[in-house]
This record gives C-alpha cells, structure tokens and sequence, in this order.
C-alpha cells in the first residue's frame, strides 16, 4: 500500500519535476536567443543621479533616430557603481561602452589610459560652451575624456518663510557664525523643525567632500606641499568641532546616516531651516510634486569662515567610453545626443527648464528663459563660476580638486576619514580621537604609496 | 559518478584560491599602473597590525553566535507555541516563514527605511505617538539592528525546521512518560531535547555557512559603520579589495578567512558528521 | 503539547507573533500602493485617495524590468538544473557507492561553502574576463550552481540515504546498469525529495545577492542588481522600492506558498519525515 503511494505520488512529482525541466530549458532558450547580434547594442552604465536617471527613460528617443542601435542600462547607486565600474576599466574588460564619469576620476583614468580620447567632431565642437573651471575638470594635457553632463556646487537652501518670521535676512555670502546663530533661532524639534542639516553618512563622496570644502573655508587643506596630510591642524581641528556641534545641536536625529538623499527628503519634507549641499538639490526642493516646501525656498552661496575661500566644491557627472570598448564611435555618437541642445530642449519641454541637467554649459545660463523658469539658477552659476579646482584652498597644495585629491589613494583615505567623521558625529570619537586616527592612517597610506620619502 | 561534481566544484574553490595566494603576497593595487610586486608577507603583517582587521573578525564571530542563539532559542520556542491545532495554520505557517522567502537586500532595505528610519519609519512614528523623540538606532546600536535584521530574516528557516520535527515526535512516548508519573519538565529534558538536536545541528549548520558570510545587509544599510562598527570580515574584505582596490591586502584578509573558516568546520566535523549518520 | 483541546492562549499568540514577523512585508505591500511623497510624508494615511498604481507603473515603465525578471528566472532555474545534473550522479556515487574516503569528501564539499565569496572576487572577475563570461547568462548559472552544489548535493545524500537499499540491492541482482538503476529505480523513489531540493536551490539561487551584483552588467543583472539600484538614490523613493521590492520577491512568495510541503522536507534535509 505504501509502495503504491509512493509510485502514485511519484508520478505526479514526475510530472512535475519534468514541468520544471521544460520550464528550465524553456527560459534558457529564450534568454539565449535574446541577445541577437543584427543590431549594435550598447551597455552603458550610470550613477543613479536623476538627471542620469531621466537621461535614461527618455533614451527611446535615441533609439527611434537610430533603430539599429538598442541601448542597455545599468544603474546603481554611487560607491557600488564606482568600484564595479573601477574594476571593470582597470582590466579593460569591455563589458561597458559608455559609463558617467565623476570628475574624481577624469584626471587618473585619463592619465592612465582608461578613457578612450573624445574624437567625434560634434562633441568637440560643444565643449567651447562648458564652463572654464568645468572644462578643466574633464580634460587632461588639453584633450576632452569625458563629456560633463551636468555640473555641480555647493549653495545654502533655506526657508525664506521660517527666516522671515523669525526676522532674519540672509545675505548673499552667509558666514559660518551666521548659519549658527541662525540654526539656533530656527531650531524648533517640537514643532519638528531643524535648523541645519548636512551630510553625516560616512562615504568619500558623502561627508568626507562636505568636510573637506568645509575645511577649505576654514583654511585647511588635505595635503602639504611636502603630500604630509594635515588632519592634525588647528584648522582641521576648528572644521570638525564646529560640524559636530551644528549637527549634534541643530540637526536632525540620525544625521550620521543621512546622505544627499536622506537630507533632501527631510528638507523637501519640511524638516530642515536650512541645508547647505549641492547645488543639484535645487530642481528638486523647488518642484511642487516632490517638494512640501517648494515655494518657500530660496538660496545664498556656500558659508565662509571670512578668510577667502567658502565650503564650495565643483563636481561633474559626464560620459565617457571606457578604453575596453569595442564601439567607441557609436557610444560616442549617443553620448553627442545626450549632451546636444535638442536634448536640453526635448527635458525642458517633457519635464520642465528646472529639470534640464545644470552647471555645464555658458549658453544655457545665458538663456533668459531658463533664468526665467529656474529660480536658482543664479546661485548654480555663481557657485559654478567661484570654483576652482587647480588652486582649490588658501595655502599651496599639490594636488587638484577642491572636495577631494585627485589621487588614486584618496579613495581609500577617504573611506576612512569618512567613517572617523561619522564616528565623531554620534559621539563614539571625540573630534580629536577621529582627526588623530585620520591622519595616523592617511601618513600610513601616504608613505605606503611613495608621495612621503 | 561523483567526479564532474567534485572536478566542477574544484575549479570554482581551488582554482580562485590559488590566485588569492598569489595575489596575497603582491602588492597589488589596482588604480597604480604597472606590474605588482612580491612582498613577502608584509600584507599580512599589515592586516594583524590593523585594528579594523581583528575588530572584524570580532564583529563577525559576534553576528554568528547572537544570531544563531537567538533563532535557535526563538525558533524553539516558537516552534513550540505553533505546535498546536489552529485555524488558518497554513497561512499562519507561511506568514511566519516569510521572510526567509526575502532577498536580502529588500529585507534589509525594507527595514532600514520603512521600519527605521528615525524621522518618518513605523518605529519613529509610534516613538513619537507615544511622546518619545525616535531613536536613531543605525547611529546609536548599528550592530543590535543588523543582527535584528539576520535574525528575522532566519528565525523562519529555524522555526520551521524544529516545528517540523516536533510534530514527528512520537505523543504516545510522552503519555507513558506522563503515566508513569515524568513532569512535563523532565518531558522537555529527556524526550524532546535530544529528538530535537538533530535539526537543531542542521540549524545551526546551515545559518553558520551563511552567517559567516553575511554581507548585502551591511553593504544596503551601515556600508560596515559608523566608523567601523559593524564591519565583519566579509565587509572589511570588500572594503580593501573594493572601496581602496587594494587587491594584496584584501587577498591576504580572504586567505586568512579561509583558514578561519575551515578551522570552524573541521570543529564542527563530528557534529556534521553525527546529525546527518556519516 | 496538548492535541486535545483547542489552546486559545497559544492561538492567539501564535496569530499575533505570525502578524508580527510578517509585517514588515505588509507594511511593504502597504506603502506600495502609495506614491513617494506619501510614503514618506504620510505612511499612516490610508484614506481613499492615498491609493495609487503610480509606483507600480514606474517601475514597468522602467522596460529593465522584465529584462531582469528573466535574467532571474534564467539563473534560479538554469543553476538548478546544472546543480542536479552534478549533484544526482554525485549523492548516488556517495549513498550506493561508498568508499573509505566518503566522510571526508563530504567535509571537503561543504568546505567550499565556508570560502567567503569576497576573497575570490577579483580572480573570478578576472578569469571571467578573459573567457568572455562577465555579464552572461552562463557566468551567472555557473557561479551560482557552483555555489548552490554542496548544499544540494547533501540534501540528496540525505534522501538517498531514505531509501530503502534493498530495491536498489534487488536491481542489482536483476543485472540493472549504472543508469538503468538511477533512472528507473532511484528517481522515482526520491521524486519528492528531489523536488524539495530543486525548490530549494531555486529560492538560494533567486536571492543571491553576490555573484549576480557583482559578475553581471547590463545585459545579465537579475532582480537583485535591480533592487540595489535602489539604495539610496536621490530624492524620495520609499514608494517606489516598496512596488520594486514587491514585483521582486512576490514570483518566490507564491512558489513558497504552493510548495510549502515540500520545503519542510527539503529545508529538513529529510530529517523529519
């Protein structure tokens, strides 16, 4: 009896198990044969930026001008993008045509032959329209590598409304001290309000660039000229102390795990008196559908400690064909569409001007139509046009970028002084302990890699 | 018969080990152009002389032990309370397995940011409903909330697997013990514990293969802070051969975390071989 | 341990503590069905007008998907059948064949499940790179049946190890060859078995989130590349990784709740019939 059950049972497993074999094959024939060889296909691999994100669903506009050419995408999040796409391009293993590029890169990967050189003719012809300081950014010995998508600095967003309330005026070049007696006066937690909020998540990209243009403004720098770190400054010192006490008195809970997106959802939310960060944040906080606040936001320039520089960075997302690619003329090709006007005209008339990608291109800035529509536009411009990468701090340093060292060991270094940071943040390390441990790590790493003797 | 598993497994261990060797004791950075260099074993001197490096292995060994006691513990006891008749035991039995079922980066995401979140997740807002200020639990317990993340993601597979075995225990063993005057203290001791520890080895087998390597759940939620304070060994391995590229030290970490987790099987080899009748 | 009389006590907390644990994907669900702002600005609101197929419909839009669904059920079915094929010849070798050195063949196959994935990134990448295999189809079957193979081929030892050896003994002595004895006689005895680890291997290889984040690209990501894309975009997002979340992992939820049976016996290894 129990035998014949088995076999009845059996048999229906049989089946079943059969189903899954079919099944199983099935697919397997299916995903084979759908990557069919008629057409070029090119991989392109981006940031999840929104306005790469856009660059994305509109790119069946690309792909009905040129039906035999079919695009495929892969999107991730910042750090896990950076190091596949790191990976990748250090073997030249081809698996990307096209990737967004942060500025951090340009300049190594250039040198080190990773990028292939921008040759095609319309892409030349556009870059006599970036931005000086943005046109430095992407190029090496004067050659263009990467096509700048959109460009970015760093402002003060605030609430005109909580200001006006409370009386206070902000000027167009705030100070620290002024963004501190102003968080205090617009701190209200009952009411779920907070007078400041910044980055706290720890992340080279994150709190570490915030950090270090904030360091800028206060006069330090990541580097001597001797490549001696300088994390155990008076200046460092003062940058840290005061970043931990703004966020630990005036910002939000959980500040130490807040990135760029977490702050934006905050100050879009309401939750935030001000917010100092990238000046990419303003077509979000000032669009009705994603914003609580939008018509009560208004911006000023990146604080400064009255010393000559302000917490400004520069930094550019663009395009380039990694040195592996087998199609470097048709990525070129599409990377001419995604930067031409016809595509800044194609998202101005689907999403809006405030939605066109920003800081790159004079013509646009220029355009009074655009300064019409795009209420910070003159504060992106004013950032954009203030940076400089080359000579990025007070004192003389040996490297460029202004929120960062366009070295290959910065990464590293940076990884770590960001999780110090956010250490110091939540309070696990005083702000001495984290800068002591930063810069006994980065003179390891220093000396390792051969810039100290 | 068994030689194309074996040859198949073979080539996907042995062959990438092999290469980790070798790269271990390279200095081999990938950003820096040029051929890598041997340097004897100064990558691993470097890794014992890092405290991050130790603190991992700590952090590792502690995800392991909390996590497994609480969902074998848990999981017991839940098992126990289901092994009753009830109404919908079916739906009640898949709403507890559930989360086995999640990929890993959902679960975690779902609870960093729906559950979490200290200014708009559920927890906030019953802190809040309550007149408590929410808690930023990633800043303040990053280690306690990934460990409630692992745990609710296995309690289910342990739950499951001890509720299971005890519905095969045999009642009318317990009744004679009841006769012959056993309290149900004396039931739990000598019937149902020792007919449990077979699954539970499984358990506890299982969880340790893969909480060793738990990984996607930090990288999704702390990225192995603040600081370094929920960096186990997976991560901070990630972190030298992916975050700083540097592929000799993070080869070096790999090797030793290898030898690490061989030491532990080869601990468990007898229990392994016990529970499934080698 | 009482199946007398109903225990409303353990009833009752037996629903409460099921609710519990399955909540955070309720309340996934929940929020799925809201837009961003929403879910961010008003998770408790469930009134009327908070419902919206918004955040699904982005998610389709975004064509990716259903490329990622395939590439999903490519890899969690083609690692399985791959890891069959290995593991079935392999547990009947190690049942019906036994030699001196089984025990300790065993120990080693499980072994290579303790090596962390991690350390083994960058050679596998770079010999997936010179044979072509990076952002394939095949590199991801393979890598994860590579992975899934110790666990499987336990599981079958474990159900093989059931069976009762005399019709295999009486085979035998009937003069079966080699296969005639595995496919007449084994497979249909340990058809269920077999199904409980296929289900298993499907579920491991469906949520493997290493290999298939880190050896696919554009063309091979399964679902769990798409769910990472999610970790922290810009702007709000609760409502769109709830709708992403759950087109994610719903395709395993309903196998999970159709084959509940026979993932107790797989997940058991057999151990409890």
């Amino acid at each position: 009896m129990r035998m014949q059950n088995h076999v009845l049972m059996s048999k229906g497993k049989v089946f079943g198990m059969g189903c899954l074999v079919l099944l199983g094959l099935t697919s397997l024939l299916v995903g084979c044969s759908s990557t069919g060889n008629k057409e070029e296909t090119l991989n392109i691999a981006i940031v999840n930026n929104a306005d790469l994100v856009r660059l994305k669903s509109l790119s069946s506009v690309f792909e009905k001008e040129h039906p035999n050419i079919k695009l495929r995408w892969l999107t991730l999040e910042e750090n896990m993008l950076r190091q596949r796409i790191t990976v990748d391009t250090a073997v030249k293993s081809g698996q990307f045509d096209v990737i967004s590029v942060g500025s951090y890169e340009v300049p190594m990967w250039s040198r080190q032959g990773w990028l292939t050189r921008i040759n095609n003719p319309t892409l030349l012809k556009q870059s006599n329209d970036y931005f000086d300081s943005i046109k430095k950014l992407v190029s090496y010995q004067d050659h263009l590598y990467t096509v700048p998508f959109y460009g970015e600095g760093v402002f003060t967003i605030y609430r005109k409304d909580l200001m006006e309330k409370a009386g206070i005026k902000m000027p167009e070049y705030p100070t620290w001290t002024f963004i501190e007696n102003t968080a205090k006066q617009l701190n209200d937690p009952s009411a779920g309000v907070y007078g400041l909020c910044m980055r706290g998540k720890a992340g080279w990209g994150e709190n570490v660039s915030l950090l270090t243009a904030m360091a800028n403004s206060f006069g330090a720098r990541l580097f001597n000229e001797g490549w001696h770190p300088e994390f155990n400054t008076p200046e460092w010192q003062k940058t840290l102390t005061t970043y931990v006490r703004l966020l630990q008195h005036y910002g939000p809970p959980g500040s130490s795990v807040n990135g760029f997106s977490e702050n934006l959802a905050l100050f879009s939310a309401g939750k935030c008196a001000m917010w100092i960060d990238s000046t990419v944040a303003g077509s979000f906080v000032t669009n009705p559908k994603t914003s609580a606040v939008s018509q009560k936001t208004a911006f000023a320039f990146a604080p400064n400690a009255g010393l000559g520089k302000s917490a400004n960075w520069l930094f550019s997302w663009g395009l380039a064909v990694p040195a592996g690619s087998r199609k470097a003329a048709v990525a070129q090709e599409f990377i001419a569409w995604a930067s031409s006007p016809e595509y800044t005209k194609l998202v101005a008339k689907k999403y809006g001007w405030a939605s066109v990608p920003p800081g790159t291109s004079k013509s646009l800035y220029a355009n009074p139509q655009y300064q019409k529509e795009v209420p910070f536009s003159k504060a992106t411009l004013m950032a954009i046009e203030a940076a400089d990468p080359i000579h990025p701090t007070l004192k003389p340093v040996p490297y460029t970028g202004i929120q960062f060292a366009t070295i290959p060991e910065f990464q590293g270094i940076g990884s770590q002084l960001g999780r110090h940071f956010a250490a110091a943040l939540v309070g696990t390390e005083s702000p001495k302990a984290a800068l002591a441990l930063s810069q006994i790590n980065a003179e390891r790493e220093m000396t390792d890699a051969g810039y100290i003797k | 018969m068994l030689t194309p598993a074996v040859v198949f497994l073979a080539i996907f261990s042995i062959v990438p080990l092999l290469f980790t060797i070798i790269f271990s004791v390279l200095r081999y950075r990938l950003l820096i152009p040029g051929v890598p260099k041997f340097c004897g074993l100064q990558n691993f001197i470097r890794l014992f002389a890092d405290s991050q490096f130790i603190e991992s292995v700590g952090h590792t060994a502690e995800i392991v032990l909390v996590v497994i006691a609480i969902t074998v513990i848990g999981g017991f006891l839940l098992a126990s309370l289901l092994n009753h008749e009830m109404p919908a035991k079916r739906l009640i039995r898949m709403m507890v397995i559930s989360p086995f079922f999640i990929i890993p980066t959902v679960g975690a995401l779902i609870w960093k940011n729906l559950l979490l979140d200290p200014a708009s997740g559920v927890f906030a807002i019953l802190f809040k409903h309550f007149g408590q200020t929410p808690i930023d639990t990633f800043a303040v317990m990053p280690m306690a909330m990934i460990i409630v993340i692992v745990c609710w993601q296995w309690l289910p597979f342990a739950t499951l697997i001890l509720l299971t075995s005890l519905q095969s225990l045999d009642m009318e063993q317990m009744e004679a013990a009841s006769l012959d005057g056993a309290k149900s203290l004396d039931n739990l001791r000598y019937i149902t514990l020792p007919h449990l520890m077979r699954p539970m080895t499984i358990v506890v087998l299982m969880e340790l293969l893969y909480l060793l390597a738990i990984f996607a759940e930090i990288l999704v939620t702390t990225a192995g802070g603040p600081g370094s304070a929920t960096t186990n060994l997976t991560y901070y391995i990630y972190s030298k051969a992916l975050l700083e590229f540097n592929v000799g030290t993070a080869s070096a970490a790999g090797l030793l975390a290898v030898v690490l987790a061989n030491l532990v099987s080869a601990v468990m080899a007898k229990n392994i071989k016990r529970s499934v009748g080698l | 341990m009482n199946h007398d009389k109903p225990n409303y006590y353990a009833m009752t907390l037996s629903a409460v503590l099921a609710l519990l644990i399955a909540f955070p994907l309720i309340w996934m669900l929940l929020m799925s069905f809201k837009t961003d702002f929403n879910a961010a600005r008003n998770p408790l609101d469930f009134s009327l007008g908070m419902w919206t197929l918004k955040s699904y419909k982005s998610v389709f839009k975004d064509q990716a998907y259903f490329l990622y669904l395939l590439n999903s059920i490519v890899t969690a079915f083609g690692s399985t059948l791959l890891a069959l094929a290995l593991a079935l010849p392999a547990a009947w070798a190690l049942t019906f064949a036994p030699s001196a050195k089984r025990s300790g063949v065993m120990i080693w196959i499980l072994s290579t499940k303790m090596m962390p994935a991690i350390g083994t990134l960058m050679p596998i990448f770079l010999i997936y790179n010179q044979l072509r295999l990076l952002d394939t189809q095949l590199g991801l079957v393979l890598m994860v049946a590579a992975g899934n193979l110790p666990i499987i081929i336990w599981m079958l030892f474990s159900y093989f190890k059931d069976i009762p050896f005399g019709i295999i003994e009486a085979a035998r002595i009937d003069g079966a060859s080699v296969p005639k004895e595995i496919f007449s006689f084994l497979l249909p005895m340990a058809a269920p078995g077999i199904a409980s680890t296929a289900l298993l291997s499907i579920i491991l290889a469906w949520n493997e989130s290493f290999w298939t984040l880190n050896l696919s690209g554009a063309n091979a990501a399964p679902l769990t590349a798409f769910i990472a894309s999610f970790s922290s975009p810009q702007g709000l997002f609760w409502a769109r990784l709830s709708a992403a979340s759950c087109l994610s992992v719903a395709p395993i939820l309903i196998v999970g709740w159709l084959c509940q049976k026979h993932l107790v016996r797989g997940l058991t290894f057999g151990a409890v019939k």
